[in-house]
Order: structure tokens, then sequence, then C-alpha cells
């Protein structure tokens, strides 16, 4: 660090030079805006970002609001107090096993298929025939909408009477009995687990892509020092590749958070979150949007699936600001 | 002359050691790669599968097919309609694309232009809430729309809700944040000394964003333009929110209406997923590169 002080000092004056001919340089840039030209990029700005606050920012602030009214969407607003909340807390019976499922979620992806995509990535980031084509494969339920990933695999977990694939393979293998057949989409203590894995199917290819890219962005200067300092492949990934990818982990940290939070549509479609698959996005809009027209409620919910994203949010962001700064 | 011969055994060791190891490593790819295109591909088999063949057959799955054609796909084409819920899908998709281009390149061109401490502001504004889960803005946002008052020509009802105006607008807005981030780096790799050559010019603000700016980020503009078709295009949840008649709903959102009326056929319900999905793989058979270019522009930077 002392050592590269000196260097640091000697360029300075030049640059403290560059810096004042920067600042030059951009009043000169601003004064050459008219009026016109400000007006009119005020209004570039201003327009969408005006809209952006409305329909999301101002619709997260109204969402904690609500949380603290009884709401129905008929009757005026009353305020309750955290009455929605320790309601939640206490007597509600699907709030602590959809928190139970977000975090199994997580768990489950933060385990399994986002290793299971980074170790896809560094083995096909090797010359290696066919790479293309494995890539594909792995890639294309990413490009599936997540609905019809859900009916894809509805056809897999279906009983035998509807010709499911896994059932059909366990009796024949005779790993099954018919008359017991696993019900794995019914079964309140499996179907977690069965859609975890349809998730994990798109997830793995997602996490893949992402890194992949990173990899491809390491300069290969720094793996061929590695490989002449004698490190092996595992070594140099560990303490080589996996440093230098910070930005990348961070991405993939953020990604797979977020879209453990997020998961909604493949439990909405097999059963619309009940009966075992209660997740905190399907307990606001079953509550919410429903006949119940509990709106207070929903919205309680809603702010704790908020506070828990705003946990990668500022990771992200000082993350990005970071980046910026440098 | 032992110590070469030894040499020489080490590395032809070492090269049988190297390719068991390639072997090996071929081997598991290709398991797990069939692993991973199984569920697709026995949805395939499903969908050329007559129903009357497989219900309450013993064998299941593994009955042996006596028939197979396309006549599910003919059926789901007809009676469900296809090409009706494929054309709602395009009108909620396409101009969402062109206006979220449009505004984030207008955006990321303008804040550029203004202090960095702002720029980092709307950016942050414009990540962060990109980032929310949307079901943290749901509750509001339905009743929002269903107060928001729209003339006529938009809106057969006279509100936001259960329009394909909402559900644009909607799109857009949330893309925004994300194509605004991306656009912005890549603006930020261009050239200053190209707008300020314009500007001194006397090129107008307008001007330069127009014939300048934009020809130059065109790159960009087509890997999102792509990204932004699949992610707008596999949309369910704001489908299904936004949309109270079923007949407005785009093609995902329908498909998980008609199983309640058509899917008690699973070979069926093979049939419309993969022609559900079917547009989204060719889209990125045919456009690959865009594609993961689009996807990995925006982790590139941060």
């Amino acid at each position: 660090m002392s050592q590269s002080e000196p260097k640091a000092l000697a360029p300075a004056p030049a640059s403290a030079g560059a810096g004042a001919l920067a600042t030059k340089k951009r009043k000169r840039r601003y004064s050459l805006l008219n009026r016109r030209d400000k007006v009119l990029l005020s209004l570039m700005v201003g327009i969408p970002l005006a809209i952006f606050l409305l329909l999301i920012w101002a619709m997260t602030l109204v969402s904690i609001v609500l949380s603290f009214t009884n709401w129905d969407g008929v009757n005026p607003i009353a305020f309750v107090g955290i009455d929605n909340y320790t309601q939640l807390f206490t007597t509600y019976p699907f709030f602590w096993p959809a928190v139970a499922h977000n975090i199994m979620w997580l768990l489950f992806f933060v385990c399994l298929a986002t290793p299971m995509g980074i170790l896809l990535a560094v083995l096909l980031d090797r010359p290696l025939r066919g790479s293309a084509v494995y890539q594909s494969i792995f890639f294309i339920p990413v490009v599936l909408s997540l609905a019809v990933v859900g009916f894809i695999w509805k056809l897999q977990y279906l009983p035998l009477a509807g010709n499911g694939f896994i059932d059909s393979a366990f009796v024949a293998l005779g790993w099954m009995d018919p008359k017991h057949a696993v019900n794995w989409l019914g079964d309140p203590t499996i179907n977690i687990w069965a859609v975890l894995v349809a998730a994990s199917w798109r997830h793995v290819g997602y996490i893949m892509v992402l890194y992949l890219a990173g990899l491809k962005s390491v300069d290969p200067s720094l793996r061929e020092a590695a490989a002449i300092d004698g490190a092996n492949e595992r070594q140099t990934f560990i303490h080589v590749v996996f440093p230098v990818m910070a930005p990348i982990n961070v991405v993939i940290v953020v990604v797979t958070v977020i879209e453990s939070l997020r998961a909604f549509d493949i439990a909405y479609i097999i059963n619309h979150g009940k009966n075992g698959l209660e997740l905190l996005s399907i307990l606001i809009t079953n509550s919410a949007l429903s006949e119940a027209g509990l709106i207070g409620f929903g919205s309680a919910v809603a702010v704790i699936l908020l506070t828990i994203s705003l946990v990668p949010i500022v990771l992200y962001l000082s993350r990005v600001m970071r980046s910026e700064n440098q | 002359m032992s110590a070469v011969v030894l040499a020489g055994q080490r590395t032809t060791h070492n090269r049988a050691q190297r390719r068991l190891s390639r072997v090996a490593l071929y081997i598991f790819l290709t398991v797990l790669a069939l692993i991973f295109a199984w569920p697709l591909l026995y949805t395939v088999y499903t969908s050329l599968r007559p129903f009357g063949e497989i219900v309450n057959n013993q064998n299941g799955a593994f009955s042996t097919p006596a028939t197979l054609n396309l006549n599910n796909y003919i059926t789901f084409w007809n009676s469900a309609d296809y090409p009706h819920f494929f054309w709602n899908t395009m009108v909620i998709t396409l101009p969402a694309i062109v206006l979220t281009l449009w505004v984030s390149s207008m955006l990321a061109f303008a804040i550029s232009r203004f202090s960095w401490r702002f720029n980092l502001l709307v950016l942050m504004i414009f990540t962060a809430g990109n980032l929310l889960p949307p079901q943290v803005i749901i509750v509001p946002l339905y009743r929002l729309y269903n107060l928001l008052p729209v003339p006529a020509p938009f809106s057969d009802n006279g509100i936001m809700y259960d329009q394909v105006l909402g559900l644009i607008l909607i799109h857009a807005t949330f893309q925004t944040g994300f194509c605004t981030f991306v656009l912005s780096n890549y603006m930020k790799t261009l050239s200053k000394e190209l707008v300020e050559a314009a500007m001194i010019d006397g090129a107008g603000i307008f001007t330069i964003y127009a014939r300048v700016v934009m020809p130059l980020v065109r790159p960009a503009l087509a890997a999102l333009g792509t990204l932004l078709f699949v992610w707008i295009y596999n949309d369910f949840f704001w489908s299904v929110m936004l949309f109270k008649s079923g007949d407005k709903r785009p093609i995902t959102a329908a498909l998980n209406n008609l199983s309640g009326t058509f899917f008690t056929d699973p070979t069926l319900v093979a049939a419309g997923s993969l022609m559900a999905g079917i547009p989204t793989i060719v889209i990125y058979l045919l456009l690959q590169r865009y594609f993961i270019s689009g996807l990995t522009l925006g982790s590139a930077k941060g």
C-alpha cells in the first residue's frame, strides 16, 4: 500500500489539471443548453419519473398505510393500529406456513439450484465440443413462461390415472404400488418439494447464463498466471476466479433471493397457493383481491414481503453505488 | 535415459487421466441434459397422443401408443381459440416493448446530461422499484386502476382496470427501471466528444438524442427488445390480476382459464402449453445472441 503511494502521488499535478479542465468542460456543456433544451430534458426525465413514482413507490406507501386499517374496499376506512400484524403473527393459520415455504424456497435455491447453475457455468466455460447445445438445453426452461412451466410439471406429477409421468415410471419400475401411488401435488407435505423442483428447473439455467457471462469477462491472463504458479483448476477457481467475480456474485445472490420472494406463478397454477403451497405473495392476493376483501390484512402481508425484499435491494444498490463511485 | 522414460510415462498417464475425466464430464453433462430436456420431451410426446388411449390405462405413460397425431393442436387452435389469445398477447407485448425502449432511452440519455448526483438518485429510484416483488404493490394498484378514468377509445369501461392500456402501462413502467439502468451504463461507454461536437454545431437536445445517440445504442436496444419480448410475453401475474374478462387475457393467463373448461384432458394441456411456449423458444433460438447479451448487459456492471 505504502509502496504504491508515491506512484499515485507522482501524476497528481497532471490529474488535478485534468480535473480542472473537466470542470471547465462541464460548465461549457451546460452553457450550451438553451432554455428549450433544458425544458425538454426536464420533461424527458420528469414525466416517466412521475409515472414510476406514482405506480410503484406511491403504491408501496399506500400499501404501508392500508396495512394499519381494516378496509374491506366498501366501507369507510378505519385505522386499527397494528391489529392486522398481531392477527397475522398469532391467529392467522396460513402466515407461518407461508413464511416457512418462502424460506424453504430460498434455501432450496441457495443450496441446490444456484450452486448447480454455477457448476454448469464453470463446466461449460471450458472449450468443450457441443457446449452451445448443452447451454441451450439448460437454458430453454428460462424462456418459458412460469405458467407454461407449471403446466409442463403438472403433467409429470399427475396421478397414474391422469397419465402422470413420475407415477407411471415408478409403477413401471416396481418402486410404487399403484394402489398407494404418491399424490405429488395433492399431498400438502410433499407438494412444496414438487413445486421447488419445477422452479429449480428454470432457475438453474438462469444462473448458468448469468455466471457464464461473468466467467467470460474474467481476464484470461489471471488464469494463465495461476497455472504458471502451479495452481490446479479447482484452486484457480476458488482463489483467483471467484474473488474477481465479486460483482456477478452479488447479482447471483440478489437474483436468487428476489426470485424466491417473488415466487407466485407455479403455486398459483397448481392450486392457488393453498393446501401446502402457501406463499407470502399468494396470501396477499388471496386475502385482498378475493371475495374476502381483506385489504388491510393483505396489505400487512405485503408490508412484510416488502421489508424482507429491502434486504437484497439495499445490498444490490450499495454494490451499484460502490462501483459508480470508483 | 530412465528419467526421460519416466517423464514420458507420466505424461501418458496424465493424458489418460485427463481423457478419463473428460469422458466423465461428457457423461455427466449428457445425463443432466437429458434430465433437463425430459419434461419438455414428455410434454411433446403426450401432446401427440389421443386422449382415448391414455385415459384409465393401467400402464399410464408407458402404454404403447397406437396413434400419434396433431389432433390436440388442431383442437386447441380451434375450440380454445388460440389465435385470439395469441393476438391478445401481441397487442400488449409489442406496444409495451416500443414504449419501454422509447421512454427508457430518453431517460437514460437525459439523466446523463444532468449532475452526477441527480443521475444516481434517479437510477436508484428505478432500480430499486424494478426489484420489488410486484405483489407488494398489487393491492393499491388494483384499487387505483379501478378509480383511474380513461376515455373511450382506450377503454371500453371508462377505467384503467380490465384494459389492454393498463397492462401496457404497468409493463412499461416496471421494465423501464431495468432498461434505463442498462441503457445509461451503455451510453456512458459512448464517446462524450461526439455529443459535445454536435452541441457546438448547434444541434438541439432532441436532435442529439435522435440522430447521434440512438443510432449508437442500437445493439443495446436490440438486446433489450428481445429480452422484453420474452419477459412481457411470459407475464402471468399482471394479466391474471388486472384483467377481469377472460377473453381479453393473453395466452399465458388464458391457459389458466382454460384449465377449468378444457383441461381435464392432459393431452390437450400438453398441446396448449407447448403452443403457448413455442413463440418464446423460437425467439430465443433465432435471436440467442441478443437475448443472452441483454441478460448480461444488466448484470455485467454490478
